[in-house]
């Protein structure tokens, strides 16, 4: 159990796949202009980071390991996280049309999304259990999406402010990203 | 090498063979409409619709969400196609521009109440209430670094200035205005808009008829922008040079000068000025809306009828006006009289109407030389503005004696050449209204030796507008109030030679709220006359009311005017339409031609086949709203109005001159800065009143601020 608390502390917190890996960071600067995108992109985040990472690891350990070809990893597991998003958007909107509304647009955005590749991979490199990874893609998808929503919050300030003409848009958002990291930073002593 | 070849083969075989099942297993069905839509769209995929992506964009048409021309990219073609797709009407196919078209609604998140009306609290806090807001907004240039296609830049006062031939229409300024000012308009949009509930109003907008946009055209006519004031005005009022000229102006009353002890701004002064400054420097037309094929039969070329003629043609349809007069301009022409309103004037105004493509059909007569039948088969919608020309009789003996003449009938005469001589005469004029006013004053002119106005209730309940009650006093119109004729006596030859008038008192007060009349018994008197002008009041003529009229289902009211939804005025069959006069009764020009727009917007989704209805909140006329009960404002006091100059007495009682002239570009900027901008400038809310009255430090002084105000000073 402590362990697994430490698991998911450490992914939300201080391994923070956004400001500690600058893993996603095409959708962090991408969607965080106004709250609800950036809301909607976290929650259709965890959900797809969830289910790839459980893939993938079977992947890994049903196929890739037995026969000896984890080389193929990355070219296999993008392949497999493109058909899970397609996948997941057929059966959403078949079965869960509310839920479909609510995260439709941003599914195809993440087939594309680096994170969802990077925890998958990082499952594997750490020798996380089907468990572990789990709960791992879950708390890092958690993370990213916190990341996301309280980056939206600053940057929706900016709108109503004065900005140095030099730093408007994407530098400042730059900046203020960095500056979101280097506080995340300061969760390294918790565990 | 081999097996990972092999699986990966495997994996993408797997991939392949589960989507195609699951698109077969999840296989949704989608409305045929929206795959035709969606091939119609470019593909783009920009984004620039608000949809993400063409094929959400073509769902939300489908569903009724997104309008047929919500592609941006695609422009009108694309939105023809999808209309034929959707089954509308291809009319809507017009362009979409930015706009500061603020309405001062639904701006900022908070907002307060100042005395006056809603403005945003946010400008306060940002600015100090330093900040002169035209638009609600901040300033912030958002909306520039947003625009993908520069077409907005950041103009010389700090306020964004869209530059319309750049703009596509795509709304990504709008979306990313803080302050959600900027926004997105079509052309009918804009002109079909009538204030709401949730608008930042100052009182004379609130209360003008046809819902001008004064303190705009003040504020562009301080600046010496005088074009823009008229294109401000016109967005209400296609008639700025009739309407400076006799207006009565029921806007003033709302005046927030009013409340600290002075008198209202002049809006006539500044509307004239820059009407006639347009007439000497001739603009280019407005922008029309693409054309939409649809002819609408306009009767009655008066100021209402004019009014929507100018407005269904900005928004492309063709509208004709038929007249039974030689000339437009209705009660403007034959009832106004030319020293109140020059008829070059009149001509000037109206030819710009005709000019951007309105037909006339003049010496045509509804009922007498075309029916309603002739009309369907050629029209798809007909309006009915044909104004109130029966005259009300006096109802008292001996009115068809020789020398008894009606109001408007005699008005009318000048105009149609026909010459009445008065030289000497003894004029007795009845009734207190507007006509009766124009009787006395056009009998002077037309040499009576004495003009007499019997009126059988006190000057303060003349309807008559108060600057032409005091004209005529001035020329030498002697006023018998509390008076009321009883009986015309004439000689053998039938010919007038007496009056008999019976003297009044008010009673108790009416249905209208005025104090009632009642006879003095025993009080009669009798006066030598030679002319009697009854001008007592006027109600639609029913000449036009025929059979198939009748048949069709329209319906009078016992006032012979039209019976019409209030608001919509649609009559009971769907494409008949009415306002001005003919629907309200005898009233002033600025509300013919306020309905004559409201009317317009009702035609135009009659023809496009909308709901006719209006949002909720919306005002149709003048509303007084209870947020302005308007208290003083501290630091600023009374500035002295500019008086109109006028031609002498003893000139203009000779010949039918022009009396009023037209202020000097001074005094007009003098007036216009007597406005104390309501709704546009946040000086003085709630928070600073409170501070006041409690003693404490104000934010920023009102008075010192005013000071320092470029324009308030
Ligand atoms: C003497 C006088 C002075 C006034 N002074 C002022 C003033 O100072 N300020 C102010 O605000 N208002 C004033 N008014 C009121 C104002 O003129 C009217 O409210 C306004 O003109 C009404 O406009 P309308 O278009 O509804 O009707 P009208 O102006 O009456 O126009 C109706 C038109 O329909 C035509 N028509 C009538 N019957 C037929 C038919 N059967 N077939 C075809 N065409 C037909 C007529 O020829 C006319 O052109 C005054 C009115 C009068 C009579």
């Amino acid at each position: 159990m402590n362990h697994t608390m430490e698991l998911v502390i450490g992914a939300i917190f201080i391994n923070n796949i956004l400001l500690a890996k600058f893993l996603g960071n095409c959708p962090f600067l991408g969607v965080s202009k106004k709250m609800e995108t950036a809301v909607g992109m976290a929650g259709a985040v965890v959900f797809v980071l969830t289910l790839a990472g459980m893939i993938t690891w079977l992947v890994e350990h049903y196929l890739l390991a037995p026969f000896g070809i984890e080389y193929i990893r990355t070219m296999a597991f993008i392949l497999i996280i493109a058909t899970l998003v397609q996948f997941v958007e057929l059966f959403l909107r078949k079965s869960i049309p509310a839920l479909y509304q609510a995260l439709g647009i941003f599914l195809p955005l993440i087939t594309t999304n680096c994170a969802v590749l990077g925890v998958a991979i990082i499952n594997i490199q750490e020798g996380y259990d089907l468990f572990d990874a789990i709960v791992f893609s879950a708390a890092s998808a958690a993370g990213f999406g916190l990341a996301l929503v309280l980056f939206a919050g600053i940057r929706e300030r900016f709108e109503t402010i004065r900005v140095p003409k030099q730093i408007e848009g994407t530098g400042i958002g730059l900046v203020t990203a960095g500056l979101l990291a280097l506080s995340f930073f300061a969760f390294k002593g918790m565990i | 090498m081999g097996i990972s070849a092999l699986v990966m083969l495997g994996i993408g075989l797997g991939a392949a063979a589960i989507l195609a099942v699951a698109a077969r297993v999840f296989y949704v069905k989608v409305d045929p409409r929206i795959t035709a839509t969606e091939d119609a769209l470019p593909g783009a995929n920009c984004g620039g619709c608000g949809y993400a992506g063409c094929a959400s964009c073509a769902e939300a048409i489908v569903a009724g969400k997104a309008p047929v021309d919500a592609c941006i990219a695609g422009g009108p073609e694309v939105a023809i196609q999808v209309a034929a797709i959707m089954g509308t009407e291809i009319g809507v196919a017009e362009p979409r521009t930015a706009n500061h078209f603020c309405t001062g609604g639904d701006r900022a998140e908070r907002k307060f109440h100042y005395e006056g009306a809603l403005d945003c609290r946010a400008l306060f806090d940002l600015h100090g209430g330093d900040l002169r807001c035209k638009v609600g907004c901040f300033g912030l240039a958002t909306c520039v670094r947003a625009c993908p296609f520069d077409a907005i830049v950041m103009g010389p006062e700090g306020y964004p200035e869209v530059s319309a031939e750049k703009c596509t229409g795509c709304g990504t300024c709008e979306r990313v205005c803080p302050t959600k000012v900027i926004q997105v308009f079509k052309l009918s949009d804009r002109l079909m808009h009538f204030n709401n509930d949730h608008e930042c109003l100052p009182p004379c907008r609130q209360l003008c008829p046809a819902q001008i946009d004064i303190p705009s055209y003040i504020d562009l006519a301080t600046k010496g922008q005088y074009a823009e004031a008229v294109d401000v005005i016109k967005e209400r009022n296609p008639l700025p040079l009739i309407c400076g000229r006799v207006c009565p102006a029921p806007c003033e009353a709302g005046c927030r000068r009013v409340a600290i002890g002075d008198e209202p701004v002049h809006h006539n002064y500044i509307k004239r000025f820059v009407a006639d400054w347009e007439m000497h420097h001739p603009q280019a037309p407005p922008v029309i809306s693409p054309e939409t094929g649809k002819t609408v039969a306009v009767i009655g070329g008066g100021p209402c009828g004019l009014s929507a003629a100018y407005y269904l043609r900005r928004l492309g349809h063709r509208p004709v006006i038929f007249d039974a007069k030689p000339a437009l301009g209705g009660m403007a022409r034959y009832g106004i009289p030319e020293y109140r309103l020059p008829k070059k004037t009149l001509d000037f105004e109206i030819d710009e109407i005709l000019d951007l493509g309105v037909e006339v059909r003049c010496n045509q007569q509804m009922g007498r030389d075309f029916t309603i039948a002739d009309l369907e088969s050629e029209f798809d919608a007909t309006l009915l503005a044909m104004g109130a020309w029966d005259n009300s009789s006096l109802r008292c003996e001996g009115e068809d004696l020789d020398g008894v003449w009606k109001g408007t009938e005699f008005l009318q005469k000048r105009e149609l050449g026909i010459k009445v001589d008065l030289s000497g005469k003894r004029v007795v004029v009845v009734g207190g209204g507007n006509t009766a006013m124009d009787a006395c004053r056009s009998s002077l002119r037309m040499g009576a030796g004495e003009v007499t106005l019997l009126y059988r209730r006190t000057r303060k309940e003349m309807p008559a507008n108060q600057v032409e009650i005091d004209a005529a006093e001035h020329e030498g119109v002697k006023y018998h109030l509390l008076a009321a004729p009883k009986r015309l006596i004439g000689d053998e030859k039938g010919k007038l030679t007496q009056i008999e008038y019976i003297k009044m008192e008010l009673g108790e007060p009416d249905a209208s709220g005025r104090r009632r009349p009642v006879a003095i018994e025993g009080s009669n008197t009798l006066m030598d006359v030679d002319v009697v002008i009854a001008a007592i009041g006027q109600r639609p003529l029913k000449d036009w009311y025929t059979k198939d009229l009748e048949e069709r289902g329209l319906k009078l009211t016992r006032w012979n005017t039209i019976e019409a939804d209030e608001k919509t005025l649609q009559s009971d069959v769907p494409h008949i339409f009415t306002a001005g006069d003919l629907w309200s009764g005898p009233a002033l020009l600025i509300d013919a031609i306020g309905t004559g727009r409201r009317v317009a917007r009702s035609i135009q989704r009659f023809l496009l086949g909308l709901d006719l209805g209006f949002p909720e909140g919306t005002f149709v006329g003048p509303q007084k709203l209870a947020v302005s009960n308007l208290v003083p404002v501290l630091g600023v006091g009374p500035r002295v109005r500019v008086s109109q100059p006028e031609l002498q007495v003893a000139d203009r009682i000779k010949n039918f001159e022009e009396v009023d002239l037209v202020v000097s570009p001074e005094s007009m900027r003098d007036e216009a800065l007597r406005c104390m901008r309501c709704g546009t400038l946040c000086y003085f809310n709630d928070e600073q009143r409170d501070a006041h009255l409690s003693g404490r430090p104000l934010r920023k002084k009102v008075g010192e601020l005013l000071q320092n105000s470029p324009t308030l000073r």
